[in-house]
């Protein structure tokens, strides 16, 4: 291929896609090189969820942002990306989780993200399949869930339709000044490069700070309105977030499909992509706590994927620091599907040399050179 | 030969012991076993447990394969029309 | 969780499990366990009739089975492994768990099925499919049946429909005159499957019997009322109650490539005496290569005998095989399917079943990955074992990558 592209991205999962449509619209000339298949990697593994999350006010802003930005495209998306704004109740089980869930709205308040709290009964009745004695929760009712493998592809079509090239089944083996070079030796010509690889991005870059995140999801046979909200229990970012150890939250979620999507668990250190089964029954055994009628509900496919997780938990969005033409876009960890069109607008931005609407400063991988990366 | 009572979609049937339940079905009143996603009735294909056409709600269990399984004193089955 | 343990695990209740069982029970102490899907023992050939078996054959064996006291659990779906020595099963009851030295995979085949317009309208079975649900009390009497699709299958089952009271319009067989004469005239290396055809014939005498043809649509307002079946470019359309049509089968893979077994061409991959890749995983029957009842009771012989250590007495058999495998190879060439039969499907109608995914929409893709990721072709519950079989002879793709649970599975049972 003679031509040479403005933009080489490497990858097409969801970022890679989202950062395609972002930046074809800007009128640059992109090339998405991928691997495998269009969202065939972690993009093909999650839960789809978009949510606004707490933990970190980085992490709130980027959310944040992107789930406006997925508001406002999801007028034009098609059905078959089944986005539906479902909402999310954060359930509480103990008194414990009571003053959490009144921080969280405190949070969120001040932020003007919508939320509402649910008593006792109000969550039964919003929930009827919930066991009894929950204390009750807090409803974000803007969260959506969409089919991110079809999002993926309509990123990808509309990036299409402004002129940008795909290619998939291609691998990228090295980064070079004038491009990228392909497993096959084929030299791809591009003046900016960017890593959308997800956890593959360090195949590329050595010094890539990335972990592989494990974790598991189950989904069933269709069962017309079992559960109508994303329901995640509230010791979940404890859990999540505990970084050494093996753990499981419940979290469930309804699809446009009828089917329930059952989640999830978080395993460090494991590269083997097979099913665990002690950590599957926790994690199923985790959800049939809260909603003891999943227990006779069929499951139809347990699989597995990995998160591409990075030290502090926020992604890498960005110019790299030490090579002028390459840019990165991953570490997104469980968040990706969520974040991408942030993402997108924020990498679009630095690369057109505008500010961002959110503080963009803290994503950028330079943040590498920081001592904390440095250690193993 | 004994013959087993139960209900389909609320009628009462009565069949011979040993039958599937895709074979009260047939006998019944009811014009499909399941629909489909896009809203097509469907009948049982392959008769042996594979092609998951045959699915109805047995005793409140959704999902069950009525080609698979024998009828029971009292079942309750309900299919989608 | 309940929990069996036994020395022999067979799974698969059919022709070639119940002679693996046989084969160990006669020349050794050593418990076995069958394991079987079904209500009743049998498989898909013996399948009985309102509980009865009515093969001679069959009888004959299943009596010796529960002389031997055999241990049978029946209605139980293998669906997991637990570990390297034992597999997962949902019952009635609950999930159990079976533990076992040596196991034997017997799961038998399933029936081919070619989407082509129609044929998702109620009426429209499997031929075997029809076959099945009329062993289990459904009426075919005075219906008006076309029977379609190809193999041997199709005769004995228009055959026993006819028994029951159906009138066989036509049998429409896809395969050429040409191929059916040339296979015809070997038949008399097997002289017993000779005479089963001349009485399968004689009974079919006055049935139309049409070769080089096949169904091109089914038609109907809400039920089957009509196909369209074509013959040498002619196009003629009968109107039906039923129709049966299946293309030939398709072994039960799932759970081989589940454990890990190398799979060829399609077809579970065993040495001389049934052994699969993995040590102590014997397999038999039509997992191993479509070869019906005849070399599946031989391959259940000999991998009931290669799993206790009769390999010189297994080696006796080998000879009968090989014929066997002689006459198995030259049918399933007489039943290729033609080309013409990739062009059935417009683009509306629907390949996957479970997600009423259209031809429309898969075409283009590259790998059946691609179809299940973008278009959730084989997504559903039957989990592509349909439509796999049916995307292997469209495009060409492999659908050979399976997780547990191989079927859909109550969530108790996984945690209990």
């Amino acid at each position: 291929m003679l031509m040479t592209f403005d933009i080489a991205i490497i990858g097409a999962g969801i970022i890679g896609s989202a950062c395609a449509m972002r930046l074809s619209k800007e009128g640059f000339k992109v090339v998405v090189i991928e691997a495998n298949e269009i969202a065939g990697g972690t993009t093909s593994t999650g839960m789809g969820h978009i949510v606004v999350m707490d933990d970190s006010e980085a992490q709130f802003a980027l959310t944040n942002y992107s789930q406006k930005l997925w508001e406002k495209l999801a007028e034009e998306m098609p059905r078959d990306c089944e986005y539906e704004t479902c909402g999310t109740i954060w359930v509480e089980a103990d008194d414990e989780e009571m003053a959490e869930v009144r921080r969280k709205k405190d949070f969120y308040e001040k932020r003007n993200v919508k939320t509402e709290i649910l008593d006792e009964k109000s969550l039964r009745e919003a929930e009827p399949n919930l066991r009894e004695n929950l204390i009750g929760g807090l409803l974000v009712p803007n969260d959506s869930v969409v089919y991110q493998l079809c999002a993926t592809q309509f990123f990808l079509d509309k990036a299409m339709q402004n002129g940008a090239k795909l290619l998939t089944g291609k691998r990228v083996v090295e980064i070079l000044e004038n491009g990228v070079r392909l497993e096959n030796g084929d030299l791809i010509k591009a003046n900016k490069i960017i890593n959308a690889a997800g956890f593959w991005s360090k195949d590329l870059m050595q010094d890539l700070r990335i972990v592989k995140r494990k974790g598991h999801l189950v989904i069933t046979e269709r069962y017309p309105n079992f559960v109508k909200h994303q329901l995640v229990e509230l010791g979940y970012l404890k859990s999540a977030h505990s970084n050494d150890a093996d753990s499981v939250a419940f979290n469930v979620q309804p699809r446009m499909t009828e089917q329930v999507l059952i989640g999830s668990s978080r395993q460090f250190g494991v590269d083997d992509k097979t099913i665990d089964y002690e950590i599957a029954k926790r994690m199923i055994k985790r959800a049939l706590e809260y909603m003891p009628k999943l227990r006779k509900l069929s499951a139809t496919r347990v699989w597995t994927g990995f998160r591409p997780a990075t030290p502090d938990n926020l992604p890498y969005i960005g110019q790299h620091p030490k090579l002028e033409n390459v840019y990165l876009a991953t570490g997104h960890e469980g968040l990706g599907i969520t974040t991408s069109l942030g993402t997108a607008e924020i990498l679009t931005d630095e690369i057109i040399g505008r500010d961002s609407e959110i503080d963009s400063k803290v994503y950028s991988p330079s943040r590498f050179e920081k001592k904390e990366f440095a250690r193993e | 030969m004994k013959k087993i009572k139960l209900q389909i979609n609320n009628e009462s049937v009565s069949i011979q012991e040993g039958s599937t339940v895709a074979t009260a079905i047939f006998e019944s009143d009811a014009k499909t076993f399941r629909k489909s996603v896009s809203g097509e009735n469907r009948f049982p294909l392959c008769g042996m447990g594979i092609c998951f056409e045959c699915r109805v709600t047995i005793d409140g269990v959704k999902h069950q394969r009525s080609c698979q399984i024998l009828v029971r004193e009292g079942m309750k089955i309900e299919t989608d029309g | 969780m309940d929990k069996m343990q036994t020395d022999i695990l067979i799974i698969g209740g059919g022709a070639a499990g119940m002679s693996a069982a046989m084969s160990v029970a006669e020349n050794s102490n050593l418990r076995v366990l069958i394991v079987d899907d079904n209500p009743t023992l049998g498989g898909q050939i013996w399948r009985s009739e309102m509980g009865k078996i009515k093969s001679p054959e069959a009888k004959k064996l299943i009596e010796k089975i529960e002389q031997n006291e055999i241990e049978i659990l029946n209605k139980a779906q293998v669906f997991a492994q637990n570990d390297e020595k034992s597999l997962l099963a949902e019952t009635p009851n609950g999930a159990v768990q079976m533990h076992f030295e040596k196991l034997i995979l017997a799961n038998g085949a399933r029936e081919r099925f070619l989407p082509f317009p129609g044929w998702t309208l109620p009426n429209v079975f499997g031929a075997g499919g029809l076959q099945a649900l009329v062993k289990s009390g459904l009426s075919v009497e005075n219906k008006r049946i076309v029977v379609s699709g190809t193999g041997p299958l199709l005769l004995a089952v228009a055959e026993y429909l006819k028994s029951k009271g159906a009138i066989i319009l036509l049998i429409s067989e896809q395969t050429s005159r040409m191929k059916l004469l040339k296979f015809g005239l070997g038949l008399w290396r097997i002289p017993k499957k000779f005479f089963e055809a001349i009485k399968l014939q004689s009974k079919l005498q006055r049935t139309v019997y049409l070769t080089n043809s096949f169904v091109i649509k089914a038609e109907g307002k809400e039920n089957l009322e009509a196909v369209n079946i074509v013959q040498n470019g002619k196009n003629r359309r009968v109107e039906c109650d039923f129709l049966a049509c299946g293309f030939h089968l398709v072994p039960n893979i799932e759970l081989a490539l589940m454990l890990g077994c190398e799979i060829m061409d399609g077809n579970v991959l065993v040495d001389k005496f049934q052994e699969t890749t993995l040590e102590n995983v014997f397999c038999v029957g039509e997992p191993t290569g479509i070869g019906g009842v005849e070399l599946s009771l031989t391959e259940g012989k000999i991998a009931g005998l290669s799993a206790i250590d009769k390999k010189e007495k297994a080696k006796e058999l080998f000879t009968q095989k090989e014929k066997l495998q002689r006459f198995a190879n030259a049918l399933n060439e007489t039943f290729s399917l033609r080309d013409e039969l990739q062009s059935l499907p417009n683009e509306e109608t629907i390949v996957c079943r479970c997600e009423d995914v259209t031809f429309g929409k898969i075409k283009d893709f590259n790998s059946f990955r691609e179809a299940k990721l973008q278009a959730r072709c084989g997504m559903g519950s039957c989990q592509g074992k349909i439509c796999g079989s049916a995307t292997e002879f469209l495009f060409d793709w492999k659908n050979e990558s399976v997780r547990p649970p191989i079927f859909p599975v109550k969530l108790e049972n996984l945690v209990d």
